[in-house]
């Protein structure tokens, strides 16, 4: 008996993550900190790719590469992200 | 392709024996902004080669000025599908900057003021195919465009083209830089379409 699931036990929880508007969910900085809605953070459109930026220390949390093929996402920047359900 | 359409810089001009493949014309110089535009006086600016015994070589603006200096007309062209044919730079050949640096190394890092990095093999940047730019257009290089100083590497794609350069790492191993850890090409070559992993 093995104290963890498979990883495709996750597709639920992870799904009703990704339906939603993930803007509104609240996200925390991994470099400062700072936690506050992902539509408050600094959206850089017109690079090689989407980017987000914390707002208070300007460093990367989200990273989106559509590459046609594949869609890359890199959440790296963000240590949590937090979804309050109505 | 969803974010940047391609199509949206300029004319194309099919058979054009100096555009790659999947790429268009255009007259005008856009930017790419990936964060807070950097602004870096000459009296702060250095520039760095690091080897892997960790020997660092180092140069302030001054200094580097006072190096031989190139002037050169590259095509750049960039992954998001422009192309801009005959540009006119001025800058330091990365063959004069490694004259004194000994290694064993193939691989750099490039690193930028801001935080951005892009990896390049160390015989892209020797043998007259790579400067380090502080002059576009005989005019000081913009910081919007990279200035004071930026890496040239006009036979790749031009996100290897690092703004506001401030050092390069010499690497026994490859590894990729910012855009090449989400989904661009290690790489990069414009005339292989080498876009993406
Ligand atoms: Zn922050």
């Amino acid at each position: 008996m093995t104290d963890y699931l498979d990883g495709n036990a996750a597709a639920g929880p992870l799904s009703e993550f990704f339906a939603i508007d993930v803007t509104t969910a609240r996200g925390r900085c991994l470099h400062c900190g700072r936690t506050d809605a992902l539509a408050t953070a600094q959206l850089y459109p017109n690079s090689h790719g989407l980017l987000l930026r914390c707002p208070g220390c300007t460093e990367i949390l989200l990273r989106l590469v559509d590459t046609g093929d594949t869609v890359c996402l890199d959440l790296h920047g963000l240590s949590f992200v937090e979804l309050h359900r109505d | 392709m969803g974010i940047v359409s391609p199509g949206f810089f300029g004319r194309r001009r099919q058979g054009d024996p100096a555009l790659p493949p999947g790429q268009y014309l255009t007259e005008s110089f856009p930017v790419l902004s990936a964060g807070p535009t950097p602004r870096i006086a000459p009296e702060e600016w250095e520039f760095t080669i690091t080897t892997e015994t960790g020997q660092v070589h180092r140069w302030s603006w001054d200094e580097f000025l006072a190096l031989k200096q190139d002037d050169v007309t590259q095509d750049i062209h960039c992954v998001t599908s422009w192309s801009k044919l005959g540009t006119s730079w001025r800058g330091v050949s990365l063959d004069t900057l490694f004259e004194s640096v000994e290694s064993d190394c193939e691989f750099t890092m490039a690193h930028s003021y801001g935080g951005y990095t892009t990896n390049v093999p160390l015989d892209d940047l020797l043998g007259g195919k790579a400067w380090i730019a502080h002059e576009f257009d005989g005019e000081a290089l913009e910081p919007a465009h990279g200035g004071p100083a930026r890496l040239l590497v006009p036979h790749l794609y031009f996100w290897k083209s690092a703004k506001w350069v401030r050092g390069l790492e010499l690497l026994r191993q490859d590894e990729p830089g910012f855009w090449e850890s989400n989904g661009y090409h290690m790489y990069g070559d414009p005339w292989r379409e080498e876009r993406y992993w």
